[in-house]
Formats: C-alpha cells, sequence, structure tokens
C-alpha cells in the first residue's frame, strides 16, 4: 500500500495524518478523561456521555451565533466563553442526573448501562426537537482558520493545535485537581471504599454530585473542542462512545496516565492506517489490536502496584 | 478513669452523676429483615475505655457498624456527648465527634499515609496533619509517601487509628484491632490505646475476643451472646473464669 509514494510524499503523509490523529486524540482524551472518572472512579457505565458531549457542542453553536448576531465584536474571543459555559451547562445537567438517577443505582451498577442508555436516547430526541435533525456547524473566528505552512508538503491546521493547547491545560488540570487537591482526595477515598470514606468524615454524596458533574462537565469542554473538528447533530455523540470506553478500558480504569496513553495510540493507528485504508477496516484493525492486547493484559495498559 | 462505684448492670444511663459521653438505649439493627441486635443499653464514661467481648456473629461488629451509621438503626438512640445521632449519616456522625478504626483495617489502599490520614480531617478543617499524631506513631512519617496498601499489618491498623484520631474524636470505636497482628504489636497497641485515653480524655469502645488484650486495655468489660447483653463488670472485680466461658465455642 506505500508502494505509490515517494519518500518524502510519505514522510508528509505521517507528519500531517499524524496530526490529524492527534486533534481527534485530543477529543478522545477529553472525552475519555470524564469517562474514567465516572467510569474508572465510580464504576458508573455512562452511555449517556455522548449526549453530554454533544450538548457542549449545542452550546458553542449557540454562543456562536449569539456572539455573530449581538457582540460582533467580541466574535474572536467567543469560544472562549463557549467552553466555559458547555463546561457549566453540561456539568449542571450532569450533577442533576446524578440525583435524580445515578445516586440510587450505586449498588446495581449494571443497570447504570440501561438507565443511561435510556437517558441517552431522550437527549437525543430532546435534541432533535430543539435544534432540528441537521447537523449543524460552528462559524470559526478568522484567527482559527487556516493553517502553518511547516514544509512544501507539510500543512499543520490552527484550530488543531488551538484544541491541543486545550487538552493539554484540561489534562494537567484534571491531574492536578485528582492527585494534589484535598477534592481529589476525598474522591479516591469514596472510590476505594464508600462506606469507610463516610466514616471518616466525608459526605459522599456531596463527592458523588460532584465528581459526576465534574466528568460530565469535561464531556461538554470536548463537545465544544468537537465542533472544530466535525459537525453537530443529535446522534454525533454515539459515534464516539464506544471509542470513548475501548479508551478508558485499554487504558487500565482508574490510571489517567492508562488513559491519555491508551487514547494516544487507539486514535494515532485509526488515524494513520485511515489514510491507506478506508476508514472501517482502519477501524477494523485498530480494534483487533486492542482485543488481541487486552486478551493478553485484561487489567488495561498501565495499572497501580499496591497490595488488594 | 476506674469508676469507685459500680455500675449498676444494664442501663446504667448516668454514672456518678456525669454526662455520659456515649449512651445508647435499646438499640435495634438488622440486616435488612434479621434483626441482630435486639435492645442494648450501653453508656461510656468520659475517658472511659470499654471492651465488648463475644464470639463471632455475636453482633460485635454489627454494634460498631450501627454505631458509624454503616448499618442502619432500626429502633432506639444513640447519643454522643448528649448530641442525639442515630437520624445522621455516616460523615455528621464523624463530625458530632464518633471516630472509627473498622475491622480489617480498610485503609484507603491506592492512596499514600498521609493522604490516608489526611482523609480524617475532613471534618475538622485543618490543612495539614498534626504534629501529635506522627509522634504517637513516629513509623507513618518514616512511611509517609509510601501507599497505604504497602504497608504491614501492624503499620496499617496505627494508620488506621491515627486517620480516626485525625478528626478529633470525643469516642473512638475499635472494631477487633488484635485480629492478625502479632502479640508484642498487640501489648504495644494497648500502651498506646491507654496513651491516647491519658492524653486526650476521649472514651474508647473496643471489640474484642482476646481476653488479655481486653483485660489489658478495659476500665469494664462487656459480653454480648445473640444481639444481648449479657454480662458486664468492671476489670477490678471481672470473673475472668466466667467471661472465658461466654467467649469458648
Amino acid at each position: 500500500m506505500f508502494g505509490d509514494y515517494s519518500l518524502t510524499d510519505l514522510s508528509s503523509i505521517f507528519v500531517m495524518q499524524g496530526f490529524a490523529g492527534l486533534i481527534l486524540f485530543s477529543v478522545y482524551t477529553l472525552m475519555a478523561l470524564g469517562l474514567a472518572i465516572i467510569f474508572g472512579q465510580m464504576g458508573v457505565i455512562n452511555m449517556a456521555h455522548g449526549e453530554f458531549m454533544i450538548l457542549g457542542a449545542y452550546v458553542t453553536y449557540l454562543c456562536s451565533g449569539f456572539f455573530q448576531t449581538h457582540l460582533p465584536a467580541l466574535f474572536p474571543a467567543y469560544f472562549f466563553v463557549a467552553m466555559a459555559l458547555a463546561f457549566i451547562a453540561s456539568g449542571a445537567l450532569g450533577m442533576l442526573v446524578e440525583w435524580a438517577l445515578i445516586r440510587h443505582l450505586y449498588k446495581r451498577p449494571l443497570d447504570t448501562l440501561l438507565a443511561t442508555w435510556g437517558l441517552s436516547l431522550i437527549l437525543q430526541q430532546t435534541y432533535r426537537t430543539i435544534f432540528g435533525a441537521r447537523e449543524v456547524g460552528v462559524e470559526l473566528p478568522a484567527w482559527l482558520i487556516g493553517s502553518v505552512q511547516v514544509t512544501d508538503s507539510i500543512e499543520i491546521p490552527i484550530n488543531g493545535m488551538f484544541v491541543m493547547a486545550i487538552t493539554t491545560l484540561i489534562t494537567i488540570g484534571v491531574a492536578l485537581l485528582m492527585y494534589r487537591s484535598r477534592f481529589g482526595a476525598q474522591v479516591r477515598a469514596v472510590v476505594q471504599n464508600r462506606p469507610m470514606a463516610g466514616a471518616v468524615g466525608i459526605d459522599t454524596e456531596r463527592v458523588d454530585r460532584l465528581t459526576f458533574g465534574l466528568g460530565c462537565g469535561i464531556a461538554g469542554i470536548a463537545g465544544s473542542a468537537f465542533t472544530m473538528v466535525g459537525s453537530t447533530g443529535p446522534t454525533s455523540g454515539q459515534l464516539y462512545i464506544v471509542d470513548t470506553f475501548l479508551i478508558v478500558v485499554f487504558g487500565g480504569a482508574a490510571s489517567l496516565l492508562g488513559t491519555i496513553a491508551s487514547a494516544f495510540s487507539i486514535s494515532q493507528t485509526q488515524s494513520t492506517l485511515e489514510f491507506f485504508l478506508s476508514g472501517s477496516t482502519a477501524k477494523v484493525i485498530t480494534l483487533l489490536a486492542v482485543v488481541g492486547i487486552l486478551m493478553l493484559r485484561p487489567q488495561g495498559l498501565f495499572t497501580l502496584k499496591v497490595r488488594r | 478513669m476506674l469508676q469507685t462505684t459500680p455500675a449498676p448492670l444494664f442501663a446504667p444511663h448516668i454514672q456518678g452523676g456525669v454526662q455520659p459521653m456515649l449512651a445508647i438505649r435499646d438499640l435495634h439493627a438488622a440486616y435488612g429483615q434479621s434483626e441482630v441486635l435486639h435492645g442494648l443499653d450501653i453508656t461510656v464514661a468520659p475517658a472511659e475505655i470499654v471492651a465488648v467481648m463475644g464470639r463471632n456473629g455475636m453482633g460485635k461488629s454489627t454494634l460498631m457498624k450501627t454505631l458509624m451509621g454503616i448499618v442502619p438503626v432500626k429502633s432506639g438512640s444513640i447519643a454522643v456527648d448528649g448530641t442525639p445521632v442515630a437520624a445522621l449519616k455516616s460523615h455528621q456522625r464523624v463530625a458530632q465527634g464518633l471516630a472509627y478504626v473498622p475491622q480489617g483495617r480498610m485503609i484507603f489502599s491506592a492512596m499514600t499515609v498521609q493522604e490516608n490520614i489526611e482523609t480524617g480531617l475532613t471534618v475538622t478543617n485543618e490543612r495539614r496533619v498534626p504534629g501529635d499524631l506522627y509522634e504517637m506513631f513516629p513509623v507513618l512519617l518514616e512511611m509517609k509517601g509510601r501507599r497505604g496498601g504497602n504497608l504491614s499489618g501492624g503499620q496499617q491498623q496505627q494508620l488506621a487509628i491515627a486517620r480516626a484520631l485525625a478528626s478529633r474524636p470525643k469516642v473512638l470505636l475499635l472494631d477487633e484491632p488484635t485480629e492478625g497482628i502479632q502479640p508484642s504489636i498487640i501489648r504495644e497497641m494497648g500502651r498506646t490505646l491507654k496513651k491516647i485515653r491519658d492524653a486526650r480524655g476521649l472514651s474508647i469502645v473496643v471489640s474484642e475476643q482476646v481476653l488479655s488484650f481486653a483485660l489489658d486495655v478495659a476500665d469494664r468489660v462487656l459480653v454480648i451472646e445473640n444481639g444481648h447483653i449479657v454480662h458486664e463488670s468492671l476489670r477490678a472485680d471481672i470473673d475472668e473464669a466466667k467471661v472465658a466461658r461466654f467467649l469458648s465455642v
């Protein structure tokens, strides 16, 4: 399959596909971070995670429209406002869902799968009713459009670099929150032993609610970033949820580093193979590789070395 | 603190005119339909160490879990320093002055020793681990960066006690602290518990199967059998043979 290309072509292809893979990696990482917190830390299988992401995307779309018509002067900066609002909207919906639905199901983890799947259907229909079935796209501000010409054959899009920068910042922020703050310590304590965490004085219900909200909020930011690389429709989230679960399981539940490493390897394999083969063949090969590795290492890529 | 007047058997709500630190009245608790505690009355004076003894399956751990809010109270009341806590959630009971060292330690194994102790600070709003805890358990200072799960059993027990003490409790509950610990460490633990009581004036309720340990630390010994208190005596005038008969299988 490489036969038709010269060596320079091939290296350019690898660099540019690698970069396209990095944008995919960013969206995956943001999605998987939220899911890793909710699934890896709380054991809740959140099938509606993609819909929380799409909520963020729709919020970004609404923001873009609002700034265009009412505040055109501030339009170049609207994306930052949109991301903050996407985080708040998805986070608030997440906390509401935790309160109304999830907290009753902590003792029945498999039922969370059904309940959140139902929730995802409800949300999809709600989006369809409010925004219509047709996919929508956002208007990017001028400074995000275009690309940097690195060599004659290599071009790197600016919005991709922006998405990556945002992802890096948020990942560092989440890592600091989980491993350096008191809230993070409380979350990890609740995750390891819920009754015992209560018995040392941690308000476990509050921690659960905030954790779930945080995971959903990050999905909202993922949705915001997603609008730059794809168009938003009621079911767009569905395309990502399976891949994201795969990433979390492949990386090893409850390991942030594992999640990032696994998002990177899966998105890069996917993106590079896509150029040479068809999209579905690329997916088949990626999935086969993941299944093979998981058979050899069922606990995922990264695990904690500690006595249980 | 030994009482000079022997407490009356069962339900001694007020001892020598002092408000009890922990007052349990007619406590019933059940797992679903199956009732395990059938109306317990226990009173613990300030700075008193009470040992609750009994064989496996007699309700010792259930009593501890019910006091902590892990097993729900079916009926009856629990008061800590005069404040009723039976309707409160676990973390609210901790804020009212209860602290718990569970059977099997239950430390957070993936977290470091220091993080484990810090979880106990949640209700006190302190930021740092108080120095006196590390003074009491110097081995924990040495190991503060290690993961809790990689400590030995005895070290984990000390960590669980330090974590409980971090919340500045009025009443410390210990569920079978000697289980799986080597004898030399058990003696050391007895000394530590009495030292903590003397330094902080807190009340301690410890459930035990090992009679020698109970006689070493406790001011008063209760025997629980099938969810009832069947025997109670001060350490000073305990009939060892009788208590041992309750404990033999």
